[in-house]
Order: structure tokens, then C-alpha cells, then sequence
């Protein structure tokens, strides 16, 4: 079994698309949305749950102002500047602020500081026309969210192994932080959606870097490579000279929109069309 | 205190730079106010990208306190690694083994207050930079940088926000994409939120997550749709029915999405997407959030 991990850096590019896509194309697939901040794979795979599982996040901590005295020490040790004095003088804790260390709970003299568990996370394993799925829905604000992605990972592997499935398709969230890292902490192959845009291009290149450190091939799809095709030859010419591979360029193309509203993947409702001809190519070069 | 204007999104490439930008563009040049545009998508910050003849004024490294264990003072009774609810410490007292792995570290201070051997020390790791650029007069630029293979990129962000002057009256907040600890840090406190979104299902869909946030944390917010003629007509549905205030509406335009793809926002604004931008500038001033 081998994972691919779709990511892109910035924001917006296509990696749902593409993951989408590549989805419907192969066959013996298990996947997973690892962008549980801004999860969107489900709007086209339609999952049917069939188990749902709480993630518990991180400890929030608040005072119980009956005990509270006032003393002020929780706000001395507090490094995140989580516990104030609200508008009535009394300290609170801003649950949002806070990163669940308990610190102040162990230290205030009067015991007035509790903590729980927040369950506002839950994930799921869900089946799909293209194969078994697991994703996740976060609460607004939830901190862990690397934590959770590997979750949802660590069971998509374990699903594609027992299913002697020939490949898991990942897909990431944007960026370089916590959800990002954990998101190809271990993949076999990183897949990263470009744009031909200076924006794009300078956060490939961070995202590059993360990957390499981690020692994970990376091979790129160009997406609406003809939005500016000189961006685009830039592009080119500097992954070329990081030897990273271009495995396909889509073209700008109005119908992927068409697609998502219909709630199909450009290889379901335009099979002819250019994009789907070169995500058909793009995934005979991933195949194991 | 200074009036902050926050730029999300919930889903990523909705256009937040393109808003952010174009309204610190749009203040700077009315020079009613002096304002600061803050990139705090640390992650993959780029907002200095569309201004390539600022001056880099000063760069300061942002460090996070990371503890270390000295096994010779330290009596190996674990009470560290049971105070840190990040897992980050492993203490094997038969081996007379401990160690703190700095990747889990929150820095929190827990252990150090815990360890009665005073065995435990900080040392400083780098995790990321802030920038400051100087655009025209006295409008800047400040700027987070997460360092690549750091997952703390909330603790950049609330050290970059600590690093806004208090003499700045008006500041744009440019916030990462997705709804969890790193967005909250970036609004927090501001007086205002712009949500930008698309008229495509993923588009409606994060800005429900987005919505629910906003919610929760109570400050006034309102929505601009980018790529306005891409996609089709639930999300118009759905904000009606939440009322909730459309800003202003931006076409898609191909000559300005390659304008942009070669960082290039405010040479030839097309005329109906510069109206756009000026109908945010119109709105935010009804609201008295600029002068």
C-alpha cells in the first residue's frame, strides 16, 4: 500500500479537485480528508457514516468564582495571556486563549481552577463511490488540529492495510504548520497542487523545504497552468532545476466549478474534456 | 486603541490577500489615517509579495522557551513529565534517563514550576521572524514568518500581533486560511471581520464552519464574495437567510487573475473589480471603522 499526500502550500489551488478526481480514477482506494480545518472532500464523495468516533481535544480550564479569591497568581503563570479580569472585575479564563496546559489549575491556592476535555471534534469512517473514507469535523476554533489529522490518517492506514488496498490518497490542509507536518509525517509520496502564480511559487518553495526535510518524494501538478502561462514557465524551469517532476498541467477550466455544484469530480462530469484527459495521465504515473 | 480590521476566510485562494492588500492600497492613498497591514498567515505569508518596493526596515527572530533537563541535578521523579499535558516528557528514572522533546514543547512554564530539583533550565529555539517594511511615509508592512518545520505558528502569530506599535490607529489583520487556533489568534481583539468566500459549494460550505466561529467569539463581521460570477446562487441563499451583510461583490476577472498570478495588484485594475474594492473602502467607512 502506498500514501499519497496531496498538498499545496497556499491556499485554494485545487488540491480537493485534484484529490477528487484522482479518487473516481483509481480503483482499490482508501481516503482520507486530511484538512480538518476546512474539510470539503465530502461535498463531492457524499459519504454514507458508518462510524462515528469523538476526538478529544485539548484541556480548557475555567474558574469557579465561588472559590475564586482573587489572588491573581493563574494570571502571573499563564503564558498565553489567557486569564484576565472581565468587565465585572472578576479573573476568567478566555477559553479560545487558552492551551489546556493546566498549569493554573495546579498552582491556584484556593482550588478554584477546573479543566475539561473539550469534545467538540468529532471523526468518522464513512463509505464513498470511491472507497472507504475518514474524515473529521472540528469544532470552530478547536486547537490539536494536527492531532486530529493523525487520527484520521493512523485509521486510514490501518483500513487501507487490512483491505490489501493498493493506495491511500491524503488530502492536506495549506500551509507549513502543525496540520500541514502531520498531514506527511510518514506519507510515501507528497503530490503538490501549484498555481502559476508568484503567490504559489513562493509558498511551494517553503513547502518544498518542509518536505525535504522530511525526505518524501514530490512530484506537481500544474493547475490552471494558462492563467499565466510565462508564470507558468517559471515554475517549470524551477522545479526542473529541483528535479521535482511535473506529472500534468490543467487548464483553467469553468466546468470544475459546473462539476463541485453538481456535486461530481471533473473526471465524472466532463470525462472528455482536456483537465480529465491529463488527471487520467496523472494518475497511471502514480499508480504503485 | 487602534481599530483592527481582520481579512478571513475559512477555505484558502478565496482572495484574502487580494482584499487585504487592495484595502491597505486604497487607505494608504487617501492618506486620512496611517495603517498598518499585518501578514499573519505565518505559514505562507506573502502580502509583501505585491509590494516590491518597500524597505525592509528591521527583522527580529522569534523564539519559543524550550526546556532542558539537566540529569545530573535532576532526581528523576517524573512529577515534569506529569505535569506536561503535551506528552512532551519522557523520564526513565532506572535508566536515569529524561528528556524534553521540543516538537511537542508548549512552552507553557508547567515543568519548570513543577521540578523541585531546579534541574530543569529554558533555552531559546527559534520558530519563526518578524518583519517590518516601510511603504511610502510612515504605512508599513509588518510581517510573520513561521520557520519551515515548525508547527508552532500560533505562537508566531501572537508574538507578531504583541509586536504592533499601540501609536497605530488603524490596522489590517490578514488571517490564515482554516477556523482553528491560528485564525482565532489572528482575530481576536479586532474590531471587525471581513470573510471573503466564493459562490462555489467549498466555498459555502467553509464559510458555514467560518460562520459558526464568528458566532462564538462575537465580532461584527460581513462577507465578500470573490469570482462573484463563478458558481451559482446557494451562498446568496444562505446569507440571507442568516442575514448577514454582503460588503461588496468581486467578478472574476482572467486579466486581473493574471495580474495577480505575476503579483502585480494595482497596476491596471479592471473597472468593475476596482468598484468592488471601493464598495469594501465605502462600507467599512458607513461602519466609522475608517475615516
Amino acid at each position: 500500500m502506498k500514501e499519497i499526500t496531496i498538498i499545496s502550500g497556499k491556499g485554494g489551488t485545487g488540491k480537493t479537485t485534484v484529490t477528487a478526481a484522482l479518487a473516481t480514477t483509481g480503483k482499490n482506494l482508501v481516503l482520507c480528508d486530511g484538512d480538518v480545518d476546512a474539510a470539503d472532500l465530502h461535498l463531492i464523495l457524499e459519504p454514507q457514516i458508518m462510524e462515528t468516533f469523538v476526538f478529544e481535544g485539548a484541556w480548557v480550564a475555567s474558574i469557579n468564582q465561588d472559590l475564586c479569591a482573587q489572588c491573581g497568581i493563574c494570571s502571573e503563570y499563564c503564558r498565553y495571556d489567557a486569564i484576565n479580569m472581565d468587565d465585572s472585575g472578576m479573573r476568567s479564563i478566555d477559553p479560545f486563549k487558552c492551551e489546556g496546559c493546566r498549569l493554573c489549575e495546579r498552582i491556584c491556592p484556593s482550588r478554584a481552577i477546573h479543566s475539561e476535555k473539550s469534545n467538540n471534534n468529532s471523526w468518522f469512517i464513512s463509505a464513498t463511490r470511491a472507497g472507504i473514507m475518514t474524515h473529521a469535523l472540528m469544532g470552530p476554533g478547536e486547537e490539536n488540529s494536527g492531532k486530529l489529522v493523525a487520527q484520521v490518517r493512523r485509521k486510514a492506514r490501518e483500513i487501507a492495510r487490512e483491505r490489501e488496498a493498493s493506495m491511500l490518497l491524503t488530502d492536506g490542509p495549506p500551509g507549513t504548520g502543525c496540520a500541514a507536518i502531520s498531514s506527511i509525517t510518514g506519507t510515501d509520496q507528497v503530490l503538490l497542487v501549484m498555481e502559476p502564480s508568484k503567490s504559489s511559487l513562493h509558498d511551494a518553495q517553503r513547502v518544498i523545504e518542509l518536505v525535504e526535510q522530511f525526505n518524501i518524494p514530490i512530484s506537481v501538478i500544474i493547475n490552471k497552468w494558462d492563467i499565466d502561462s510565462e508564470m507558468a514557465s517559471k515554475i517549470e524551469l524551477f522545479l526542473q532545476e529541483h528535479s521535482i517532476p511535473v506529472l500534468g498541467k490543467l487548464p483553467f477550466d469553468e466546468s470544475v466549478v459546473e462539476a463541485m455544484i453538481k456535486g461530481k469530480t471533473i473526471t465524472e462530469y466532463a470525462p472528455e474534456s482536456e483537465s480529465s484527459r491529463v488527471l487520467r495521465a496523472v494518475w497511471s504515473q502514480l499508480m504503485p | 486603541m487602534s481599530i483592527r480590521i481582520a481579512v478571513a476566510s475559512g477555505k484558502g485562494g478565496t482572495g484574502k490577500t487580494t482584499v487585504a492588500t487592495n484595502l491597505f492600497r486604497s487607505i494608504k492613498r487617501e492618506k486620512a489615517k496611517h495603517v498598518l497591514l499585518v501578514d499573519c498567515d505565518v505559514e505562507e505569508p506573502n502580502d509583501i509579495l505585491f509590494f516590491p518596493q518597500a524597505q525592509k526596515v528591521s527583522r527580529t527572530s522569534i523564539s519559543q522557551e524550550i526546556p532542558t533537563i539537566d540529569t545530573n541535578s535532576c532526581t528523576f521523579c517524573r512529577l515534569c513529565a506529569e505535569w506536561c499535558e503535551f506528552n512532551a516528557i519522557l523520564v526513565i528514572p532506572p535508566a536515569e534517563f529524561a528528556e524534553i522533546n521540543p516538537s511537542l514543547c508548549h512552552s507553557c512554564g508547567a515543568c519548570l514550576v513543577a521540578c523541585p530539583a531546579e534541574a530543569i533550565q529554558v533555552q531559546n529555539d527559534p520558530i519563526g521572524t518578524i518583519t517590518r517594511y516601510q511603504e511610502q511615509g510612515k504605512d508599513g508592512i509588518l510581517e510573520g514568518r513561521l520557520k519551515i518545520g515548525s508547527a508552532m505558528q500560533t505562537m508566531v502569530i501572537r508574538s507578531l500581533k504583541q509586536a504592533i506599535p499601540a501609536s497605530e490607529e488603524l490596522v489590517i489583520l490578514d488571517a490564515p486560511p482554516g477556523t482553528s487556533c491560528p485564525v482565532v489568534e489572528t482575530i481576536s481583539g479586532a474590531s471587525y471581520v471581513i470573510l471573503v468566500t466564493e459562490p462555489t459549494p467549498f466555498g459555502l460550505h467553509d464559510l458555514k464552519l467560518m460562520l459558526a466561529l464568528m458566532r462564538e467569539i462575537a465580532i461584527p463581521f460581513g462577507v465578500v464574495i470573490n469570482k462573484a460570477n463563478l458558481g451559482n446562487q446557494d451562498l446568496y441563499h444562505y446569507l440571507k437567510e442568516e442575514k448577514v451583510e454582503i460588503l461588496s461583490e468581486i467578478p472574476f476577472s482572467r486579466s486581473y487573475a493574471s495580474q495577480y498570478a505575476r503579483a502585480d495588484l494595482f497596476t491596471e485594475i479592471p473597472h468593475e473589480v476596482l468598484e468592488a474594492h471601493q464598495k469594501i473602502v465605502d462600507k467599512l467607512k458607513a461602519k466609522k471603522l475608517i475615516p
